[in-house]
């Protein structure tokens, strides 16, 4: 038993660790959605089944780019089991929805349930055909029949831009969909003046988020009512209330959007989706349930993408290593269409708004375009954008400290904002608030011993192994509140969460939030927040959330927010509560409020043992008429909006040990160690699980996974096969360090986290694989690097020294 | 179209006989038919692993199989594991370590494990990752899965040993 040494010395430390944080708020819960979904009684959207239920299949483009000249559905409306088939001409009383700006030099493309006219990827749904089972309505789809009238595929976004492209959408009379400049200072002088230059053509390739569940929606309605409940796998139910509002001219009490058990988001579920459009208004047609389930291959081609941007960009420094000016050159590819809400500019924008990232660097100039081509539109993916802007600047600052014969981490402490110099505002407008930057980049190299890293490294190479370690680090905007939207000028709100904590007059607990989970075990976190205000217990209190009808408004789960908004709201509300019970107690008790002490579900007179349980008192509050006066009977309830206004940041440091196979050029992970700060923890447990998460699919985006669409614009990675995501085999051990630096400007100090995992991962896998193969002179500016594309950067690197052997300068 | 069939199968130790289409997988047979939804369908062609049951003994992709192929056979479903008053041991593995996050994977993450554990002494952690390999998760990083995997092994060869010794 040599094993047992090790593990028994973890779990007592683990008990330390345990014995010493804070009882609720910042422990290590077990989750409370387990037992369901460990046996199997989750209720995900597919499960839910409704008597007289109908289902959708569609008929989608085969097409890149192609005008529909006719479309005949007979056949198929004679089908067996066929109660309905739909095109863009039935529903023509649908308003078609805009991802609106107040951005300049921005075309909103319209977003609607069916193509109308024109196609403008392969995937987009043309046709809907209902029947009375999946495989019945599948059948029918070989029987509609389309004509179409091709266009020029608009595959390449730099050929997409120039004016002599095919447009995709005539009317804005450009593919350049959004573009943008910040500047800061004057870069292109400081650049030309700078003794030290190194840039870059970088290529972050497309990525698609796959989270395990296949967006699925169920539309049921009420004919007498005219009421319709969409039952939907997203992670935003309040944004698509409002749009489905928009679309139908319903008022919201006739509309109900449930996000019931959702399999994975990572924000391919945060944007409204023509197939949703559809499913509502085929059950208010049909006056019938309607359900469509997407099969993993039409996910894989008409779920949102994202990551798909080219960067040109170089990074200017002093001799000394200190950087001066930094130029970037974005251009995004986003797709056929601007999604809803987030526009098609939440990507591209947010690239060249990070690209500064932790470090002081005076001059900034970035140029951003996003372009439209016939592909899926691009949307929120986890950390959207900043996976690309962290691997080039990252990639840069390797770049400069190997030309400087520098220590890229002595490179990086240099140019980072010091912890004395926050809050400090980088060259795009973005000020971050005390970060933790040198303390992550520090912790993880203390946690990793970087020195006997490099001292290993050393060994492997005079032993002519390919041994490397890279590094990243990063901020994020998280939590953000009403004066900062998600995307430039959108038109939501997105900077306030409700919640709706109640005790009835059985003394239960529930709280309801607008808010979503699709994982990250939010009904455990915002139970912990709920009982440590009120002075509750965590396995009492029952949490409603994803569902649009708990509070008046609300958005969902996106860009790292729910624990800062909703665990803000739900403090608001929980003290409001308390207040109310201390009230109660005080009357019914006799004592003053404040020998009042509410905890573990129960109010108690200090030193006394006068007390009552939850349900003893709301009993007499609610039931036993005549315990308090009329004039001083208050419910037990409270509904608060928490707005962090501006919001705050994370941060966190990545590093990489990674040693490549020179035969069959196997990139292998040794190790992975990350020093984040979330802020305060809610529940350390869970926040390790969204690091490795995070990471385990920044390590895919940065080796194996990406969205091929070749030059007929057919989508050639549309199978689990093609597309690759990490197995247990590909993800290394993950080491996660908790600087836990609570913020300044948010309720109880939350930061926010989730996707940060996604957004280091990247650079420190590319900055450790160019380490790797440093002594061979090549650079690793594409991601991600399949053996074969590194076999091809090593091949030709020979070859191009070959050839130019002797006329080096 | 091919006349629908009686199928005779156990699933769970309760007998089950339906008249089905040839062509029905089982996963929808399951899911669809018997009502239970705790086996999940993740790509519909056999690489995701979420659809993962037992038949016979043997783990296989419910998707990748028809229902009338299972004429005769026994299933296990994860509802044939614990209740959530009472999980079964590799499902208390699961809750201790968070080797779950949205749970979509995990049903057939619990049924290969099971398979796994019946079959393999899981001396090391490459041997849980490799038996693992085929079924994908997108949140945990697999990390934690593993651990509990590992625990649940362990708690098994404890168990073995036990038994051995009495």
């Amino acid at each position: 038993m040599t094993e047992a040494l090790p593990k028994s010395a973890t779990a007592s430390r683990e008990a330390e660790e345990l014995a010493t944080r804070p009882k609720i708020v910042g422990a290590s819960v077990k989750r409370t959605e387990d037992p369901r979904l460990l046996t199997g009684k989750g209720a995900y959207v597919d499960d839910r089944k409704v008597p007289g239920m109908l289902h959708v299949a569609f008929r989608r483009s085969d097409h890149s780019h192609a005008l529909i000249k006719a479309i005949d559905c007979g056949a198929a409306r004679d089908a067996d089991g066929v109660v309905a088939v739909f095109t863009a001409e039935d529903m023509r009383e649908v308003n078609a929805v805009f991802a609106t700006s107040r951005m300049k030099n921005y075309y909103a493309t319209p977003i609607t349930g069916l193509a109308i006219g024109k196609v403008r990827y392969v995937g987009e749904p043309v046709v809907g055909v209902i029947a009375q089972s999946r495989y019945l309505a599948e059948d029918a789809l070989e029987l509609v029949d389309i004509t179409y009238e091709p266009l020029p595929v608009v595959i390449d976004p730099e050929e997409a831009a120039k004016p002599s492209s095919a447009l995709l959408h005539e009317e804005a009379n450009t593919n350049v969909l959004c573009s943008r400049e910040f500047k800061t200072g004057d870069a292109e002088a400081a650049i030309a003046s700078a003794a030290v230059r190194v840039s870059g053509r970088f290529r972050f390739h497309r990525k698609t988020p796959t989270a395990m569940e296949n967006r699925t929606y169920l539309a049921e309605y009420e004919p007498g009512r005219d009421e319709l409940t969409l039952y939907t796998s997203s992670q935003v139910p309040g944004i698509i209330r409002d749009a489905l509002s928009d679309a139908f001219d319903m008022p919201g009490s006739q509309l109900r959007v449930v996000a019931p058990d959702v399999g994975g988001g990572f924000g391919g579920k945060a944007s409204l989706y023509p197939e949703e459009i559809f499913v509502a208004f085929a059950a208010r047609r049909l006056g019938r349930a309607v359900k469509w389930t997407s099969d993993r291959m039409e996910d894989l081609a008409a779920t949102s993408q994202g990551f798909d941007q080219i960067v040109n960009a170089e990074l200017a420094l002093d001799a000394e290593g200190n950087a001066i000016a930094l130029r970037a050159e974005v251009i995004g590819d986003v797709g056929a269409y601007s999604i809803y809400p987030w526009t098609a500019v939440i990507e591209p924008v947010q690239v060249v708004s990070f690209l500064p990232g932790p470090y002081k660097i005076a001059n900034y100039l970035g140029r951003v375009r996003g372009i439209a081509t016939s592909k899926p539109p691009t949307g929120p993916y986890r950390g959207v954008g900043r996976p690309t802007s962290t691997f080039v600047t990252e990639r840069l600052m390797d770049m400069a400290a190997q030309r400087l014969g520098m220590d890229p981490i002595t490179l990086r402490l240099r140019n980072m904002i010091q912890p004395d110099e926050f809050p400090h505002r980088i060259g795009s407008g973005i000020i971050w608030d005390q970060c933790a930057f040198t303390e992550c980049l520090n912790a993880a190299c203390g946690k990793a011993d970087y020195q006997e890293l490099r001292a290993r490294q050393a060994e492997a190479r005079a032993a002519g192994r390919w041994f490397g370690i890279g590094v990243a680090c990063y901020a994020e905007l998280t939590g953000i509140g009403s004066r900062i939207s998600v995307a430039p000028g959108m038109p939501i709100n997105t900077g306030t969460e409700t919640a709706k904590i109640a005790i009835d007059s059985t003394g239960a607990v529930t709280a309801a939030f607008g808010v979503t989970a699709m994982g990250q075990g939010l009904e455990t976190t915002l139970a912990q927040v709920v009982a440590e205000h009120l002075g509750g217990r965590v396995e009492d209190i029952r949490v409603i959330q994803g569902d649009s009808a708990a509070v008046p408004n609300a958005t969902g789960s996106y860009a790292s927010r729910s624990a800062v908004l909703a665990g803000g709201a739900a403090t608001l509300a929980a003290q409001e509560v308390k207040e109310k019970i201390i009230r109660a107690a005080s009357h019914l008790l006799e004592a003053a409020s404040e020998d009042l002490v509410v905890e573990d579900g129960k109010v108690s007179v200090v030193g006394t043992d006068r007390t009552l349980t939850f349900r003893q008192l709301a009993r007499a509050v609610y039931l036993e008429m005549g315990r308090i006066p009329a004039d001083k009977r208050e419910e037990l309830t409270s509904t608060k909006t928490y707005d962090p206004v501006f919001g705050t940041s994370a941060t966190a440091a990545h590093l990489a040990v990674v040693e490549i196979n020179p035969d069959t050029y196997e990139i292998k992970l040794e190790r992975f160690v990350v020093a984040e700060d979330c802020g305060r923890l809610i529940n350390p447990m869970i926040v390790d699980g969204q690091v490795h998460g995070g990471v385990a699919q920044g390590i895919g985006a940065a080796l194996y996974e990406e969205v091929v669409y070749n030059d007929e614009g057919q989508n050639v990675t549309a199978s689990l096969v093609d597309y690759v995501i990490p197995t247990a085999t590909e993800v290394p051990l993950i080491d996660v360090v908790h600087i836990e630096a609570e913020s300044v400007t948010t309720l109880n100090g939350f930061r926010g986290m989730g996707e940060g995992g996604t957004i280091g991962a990247p650079a420190a896998v590319a900055n450790a694989v160019a380490d790797a193969v440093a002594p061979l002179g090549i650079d690793i500016l594409e991601l991600p690097i399949s053996p074969e594309r590194l076999f091809r950067l090593i091949e030709s690197s020979k070859n191009h020294k070959d050839s130019s052997h002797g006329h080096e300068t | 179209m091919t006349e629908p069939v009686i199928v005779r199968v156990n699933v769970n130790g309760v007998e089950y006989a339906r008249r089905v289409e040839p062509r029905l997988l089982l996963s929808d047979f399951l899911r669809n038919d018997l009502g239970l939804t705790g086996t999940h369908v993740g790509c519909e062609h056999g690489v995701c692993g979420a659809c993962t049951v037992l038949v016979n003994g043997d783990s296989v992709r419910s998707c990748l199989l028809l229902a009338i192929q299972l004429d005769g056979a026994k299933v296990e479903t994860v509802e044939g594991l614990g209740t959530a008053q009472a999980l079964h041991s590799v499902q208390k593995a699961f809750h201790e370590h968070h080797a779950l996050q949205c749970g979509f994977c995990t049903p057939g993450m619990l049924m290969t494990t099971i398979d796994l554990l019946r079959k393999s002494p899981l001396a090391n952690d490459e041997d849980i990752r490799e038996g693992l390999s085929g079924n994908l998760c997108r949140c945990t990083g697999y990390q934690n899965i593993v651990r509990a995997v590992r625990q649940a092994a362990d708690q098994l060869n404890t168990l073995a040993t036990d038994e051995a010794i009495s």
